[in-house]
């Protein structure tokens, strides 16, 4: 072939290319390794520690400016093992307290790869987690003695009041998820575990900085690098002041001692939680510092289950509390009208079904319906609506505009309340009578019992406070949300929007005059507080597993309310017995800050009594709030009629006579029909 | 046939045993520069599995096997399957993103049981092959169609194209070392220079923007200076026209001594419309005497001179039409500026490891700065930091000498091929080398911005280590067979 010699001289240029980038880069390396002494400065083995400066968590304050949470400082042993030299080991292991054993324990724990992957021996790595200040002291004095050694700051929280674990909730160490799915967090930081110090996890804990030492070959802190420069800053956490009041918090909690449920207590005008105790509860300094882990075992392996927050977890069924939602639906839906008088003959009696009542004048309207909470009324409104084929076509589609009236007033699904792990709650919906039953199979009477807040209705002590209060503000509601404001943050406009349900407001006046009727000569009786018009609802829940629930919403005053609240009490029987004088206090000490003398003996008796819960049974499941997603089904139909788990010790045992029905609705509809007194339920 | 029979004894006589010897002292060096800068006090075995030089060391020990069979097999094999080769590879590029791994959001890793490997590597002899297949055709010249310019560029851009898809930016830009390839057979040196300029006026117009000199941003400043600077040289070197350019140089050097005293003075000087009247004055200059002359090169170094100067100002307008962050994602895009939150300061840190290393270095596993792990990628990317550090001037230098010394060495092989098909291959492996030893080197001592490709034969990674050892051994075959091989 032939060569194209003029061409063949661009080889020069390509070669001479390269020989004058080498020429540059030697004179480059040159400049950098001899000439220019400044790389050198920082050389001659200096090198740089890179130190994480850790914020100060952000402070957690009541509604009232108390300081609930704050920090407390708590200092890791940290070494850098390539800078470790000989030491004392036996000075080392008085100073901490420590056994040679244990020490030599640490040390290969620390660099077991598979304990600690992130071990180098160039890096700061954790020798003890948390010492306690004295011998943070101890050992302080004498580091200088212990090359390679450095204490690290960390902040760890603490707790002014024994009181809210639940809502408060705590700090952990980090685990291996949270770092993959957050590249802020490296190991041995701290996280917010449950509560507040969870859902506002990102405006607590604000920002890492780093600070750029230098240090000569013995490791000895020479500096600053270019005097801070490069550092950068940590940021502190932001402040959250909480609506809870932390006085009415502890008041609440004292009430519940020895009792398993709920009180939540809402401001209706501004959807704010004043106070949400669930009981059994636990001081939230068990989680702080080095005996958190053994503790939180210890409240995991408790059978009342403590971490579990019946306040907006815990799916009961709402009982008669439910029936106001009943009476506003069937008057929007025109179902009834303030005069329309239901009969009740100790019962609702039709189609060979009975649900019991106990005695009242019949028949009777609304208003006079809810003072003395009639199953009967509230079954026949549910079958008008529902089998109203005249105006619905079908009971499916009869049954899904009730549904969506509940669902409108912040029932079956998660309010958005700003604590992790809501539960929703459990309205049904058409299709899932359709499948249970087959289409077109099903009717009012089939159902009878969600018409009474029984059968498949579940609802969190939550829901039935956010009731209350919607019915407090006379026909809307705000998501019910913890915090009040956040320092140097707007607060997100979803806790200032109002929810207005599809009823129209007006029903609302009537369904709240009916709860005022309840506490002046109803069943909520013990309710009234000298002084102030209470409204209250009282609720029986039956409970399959055991003694019935009892249940109390209300709000006071009548007139432009202050409080409303919700008190649950698992296995504590009527409404009247537990719910009722609970809820009653919370309002009264939340709006006079006092108890008044003729009540003190209410409110003694009330702190004194608690209720006993058996252990649980090996087979069944833990407790009734753990079977609260359960499907209705034949399966457990025998255990209803078991013995009851549970009794009340100031009373005698009531016997129960839950019995399944022929419908096959076994778990749930075979407890079902109980209204707030004895209930016998039959069928033919 | 009997030359045939005897290629195994012939091969061995005509390799060219001086590129071995360079490449056995490479990986030779390459696995204890791993060892030094992933070593750690309690570890103690360089051969160790565990270790990334042990590792290296069985990568290593595939490759010499590798070699022998590349050796072995007839050097014709490769200019008749150079197509199939590219196909083959392209499809396995293109397949790569679908089925590899994200490993620190790229793509491009696919596993075989324990070990992954990184097909980009080895597309790079693929796409050498056929590039010198499609040059070797018959009668093909480059500049004689510009339908040939098109096909050499399909060949190219593919692979950047499919490894651009794989998020592999570092391995993507070596592809664009081939239009050295291409000017070595007949393409204008001025697209080459254009880029360089480009380049250049962009990294300094975005990275200088410190108000300098007679009220102008230093990097503009220095940018004009090199533009007159461009039209000076272009029409002495370029046209080599005296009296132009004598002109120029009494015009600016005038200039320049009125600017100076002004400056002494303490007299204002409105920076930009002189310094931009001069050069303009100048283009006009030079552009009348290419009229008159009829030259076309003054012509060319008119145009060069303006577009610079239009190129440098629409950098600026479009970098500061972007919203700040937009500019600072750009600016840590082409590695002026490093992201902070990410590996923060590793230029410096390298800086100052290889300045702490001195004329002999600290010595073998002495470095301090290279172990503290400041550096990131300090057994792959940032390999010669380590041996900046602990090798010092001496070991950096020889080195850098190794590399000057092979790549001038596959120059002179590359100009001895009896074959068109010898020589672009030859070419191409020139030019990869001398990518990777500008780029790589030059980001570890902050000269070039950084980009992630490794030293080739140093840097930890059997990819890598194969895909230069392939594209090596080829041309080695090739040339064994150059007395041979008679067309």
């Amino acid at each position: 072939m032939r060569k194209n010699y003029n061409l063949e001289k661009r080889k020069y240029v390509i070669g001479a290319f390269v020989a004058i980038v080498a020429a540059i880069f030697i004179f480059r390396l040159f400049d950098l390794q001899i000439h220019d002494s400044t790389y050198k400065q920082s050389a001659d083995s200096n090198a740089f520690l890179k130190k994480t400066v850790y914020p100060s968590r952000g402070l957690i304050y009541d509604r009232d400016s108390t300081l609930v949470v704050y920090n407390q400082p708590a200092y890791d042993v940290m070494l850098i093992p390539r800078d470790v030299q000989e030491f004392d080991t036996l000075d080392f292991c008085q100073t901490l307290n420590l056994t040679r054993a244990q020490l030599l324990k640490r040390l290969s724990d620390m660099r077991d790869k598979r304990l600690n992957p992130g071990y180098s021996s160039y890096t700061p790595q954790r020798l003890i987690a948390q010492l306690s200040s004295e011998d943070y002291g101890r050992l302080q004095e004498k580091l200088y003695r212990f090359p390679g050694f450095f204490i690290q700051k960390r902040i760890l929280r603490q707790y002014a009041f024994p009181t809210g674990a639940n809502i408060l909730g705590n700090i952990r160490e980090v685990n291996r998820t949270d770092i993959e799915r957050d590249p802020y967090y490296a190991a041995g930081d701290y996280t917010g575990d449950l509560g507040v110090e969870k859902s506002y996890e990102a405006y607590l804990r604000g920002e890492k900085g780093t600070e750029i030492l230098i240090r000569d070959a013995r490791g000895r802190i020479q500096g600053r690098y270019e005097n801070g420069a490069r550092d950068i800053e940590a940021v502190s956490g932001r402040d959250l002041y909480l609506s809870i009041d932390v006085k009415l918090q502890q008041y609440a909690e004292s009430l519940m001692v020895g009792k398993r449920g709920a009180v939540v207590a809402i401001e209706p005008a501004t959807g704010e939680i004043l106070c949400m105790v669930s009981s059994p509860t636990y001081d939230p300094r068990l989680l702080v510092g080095r005996q958190r882990g053994a503790n939180y075992s210890k409240l995991t392996k408790d059978p009342a289950v403590p971490l579990f927050d019946r306040a907006l977890m815990a799916a009961y069924p709402p009982g008669s509390t439910f029936k106001p939602t009943q009476g506003l639906i069937f008057l929007q839906e025109g179902i009834i009208n303030l005069q329309t008088a239901y009969p009740c003959y100790h019962g609702y009696i039709n189609g060979g079904l009975r649900v019991g009542c106990h005695a009242h004048g019949s028949p009777l309207p609304l208003k006079p319906a809810l003072q003395t909470s009639c199953n009967a009324f509230f079954c026949w409104g549910f079958k008008a609506m529902i089998d109203k084929r005249s105006k619905y076509g079908s009971s499916a589609n009869a049954f899904e505009i009730w549904k969506n009236h509940l669902v409108s007033m912040g029932y079956g699904y998660k309010l958005g309340v700003d604590l992790p792990s809501e539960s929703r709650g459990f309205i049904p919906n058409a299709k899932f009578y359709d499948r249970f039953y087959s289409e077109g199979h099903w009717s009012a009477n089939t159902i009878i019992s969600v018409s009474i807040g029984q059968g498949e209705i579940l609802s969190t002590p939550l829901q039935i406070a956010n009731l209350s209060a919607t019915i407090a503000n006379r026909g809307y509601y705000i998501t019910p949300h913890i915090v009040r404001s956040i320092q140097d943050t707007v607060m997100p406009a979803e806790f200032i929007e109002k929810h207005i349900p599809t009823v129209d407001a007006h029903w609302y006046n009537d369904v709240a005059e009916g709860m005022h009727m309840a506490v002046l000569g109803g069943t909520c009786r013990r309710a009234a507080i000298p002084g102030i018009e209470v409204c209250g609802k009282t609720g029986t829940a039956q409970n399959p597993h055991g003694q019935d629930h009892s249940a109390f919403m209300g709000f006071a005053p009548y007139e432009n309310p202050k409080i409303a609240v919700c008190a649950y009490i698992e296995g504590g029987g009527w409404g009247a017995t537990y719910g009722v004088p609970i809820g009653s206090l919370v309002m009264e000490k939340y709006l006079n800050r006092t108890i008044s003398p003729a009540r003190k003996g209410m409110e003694e008796q009330m702190m004194n009594m608690s209720v006993y819960y058996a252990p649980p049974k090996p087979k069944p499941a833990k407790s009734d709030t753990d079977k609260a997603k359960k499907k209705p089904g034949k399966k457990k139909a025998e255990k209803t009629q078991s013995k009851p788990d549970s009794s009340i010790t100031s009373r005698p045992k009531a016997s129960l006579s839950a019995q399944k029905l022929a419908s096959g609705l076994a778990d749930r509809l075979g407890a079902v029909f109980a209204p707030d007194s004895t209930s016998t339920v039959s069928n033919k | 046939m009997i030359q045939q029979r005897n290629s195994g004894a012939s091969i061995l006589r005509n390799i060219d045993w001086i590129t071995v010897l360079l490449y056995l002292l490479m990986v030779a060096a390459g696995v204890v520069s791993i060892y030094a800068a992933s070593y750690d006090f309690d570890q103690a075995n360089m051969f160790s599995a565990n270790e990334f030089s042990g590792k290296q060391v069985r990568w290593i020990g595939l490759s010499f096997l590798l070699g022998l069979v590349i050796l072995l097999i007839d050097s014709r094999m490769y200019e008749t399957y150079a197509f199939p080769i590219y196909v083959v590879v392209m499809l396995l590029l293109l397949i790569t993103p679908y089925v590899a791994h994200d490993i620190k959001g790229s793509r491009s890793w696919i596993s075989f049981g324990s070990m992954s490997l990184q097909p980009a590597e080895f597309a790079k002899f693929a796409t050498a092959l056929a590039l010198a297949k499609l040059f070797s055709g018959y009668h093909f010249i480059l500049n004689a169609k510009f339908s040939n310019y098109v096909k050499a560029l399909v060949i190219i851009l593919l692979p950047i194209v499919l490894i651009l898809n794989q998020n592999e930016t570092g391995s993507a830009l070596t592809f664009m070392s081939l239009f050295f390839v291409l000017y070595r057979e007949g393409m204008s040196g001025l697209v080459l220079f254009a880029a360089l300029v480009s380049v250049v006026i962009f990294v300094v117009v975005v990275k200088f923007t410190d108000v300098g000199i007679m009220g102008i941003p230093s990097g503009e400043f220095a940018i004009m200076v090199m533009i007159a600077l461009i039209i000076i040289t272009m029409s002495f070197i370029y046209d080599k026209h005296l009296t132009v350019t004598r002109n120029l140089v009494l015009g600016y050097a005038s200039l320049a001594i009125v600017l100076v005293v002004l400056g002494l003075c303490h007299v204002d000087i409105p920076g930009m419309p002189v310094m931009l009247g001069a050069i303009i004055a100048a283009c006009l200059y030079v552009a009348f005497e290419a009229i008159r002359l009829r030259r076309r090169k003054l012509f060319i170094a008119t145009a060069t001179g303006l577009l610079s100067v239009v190129f440098m100002f629409s950098v600026n307008i479009a970098f500061n039409y972007l919203q700040p962050h937009q500019q600072q994602r750009v600016l840590v895009a082409v590695g002026i500026v490093e992201d902070l939150r990410g590996a923060g300061y590793n230029v410096n840190q390298s800086k100052i490891a290889i300045g702490s290393g001195g004329f002999w270095g600290k010595g073998f596993l002495n470095g301090t700065q290279t172990k503290l792990k400041y550096v990131p990628e300090q057994h792959t990317d940032f390999i010669f930091c380590t041996i900046g550090e602990e090798e010092g001037f001496a070991g950096a230098l020889a080195v850098t000498l190794m590399f000057l010394i092979l790549i001038l060495r596959i120059i002179t092989l590359a100009e001895r091929q009896p074959t068109t098909f010898g020589r672009v291959y030859a070419y191409c492996v020139a030019s990869y080398l001398i990518f990777h030893f500008c780029i790589n080197i030059g980001m570890v001592i902050g000269l070039c911005p950084v980009i992630g490709i490794p030293l080739p034969f140093f840097s930890y990674g059997g990819s890598s280590l194969w895909g230069f050892t392939i594209l090596l051994f080829i041309l080695l075959r090739i040339d064994a067979n150059r007395k041979i091989v008679r067309r």
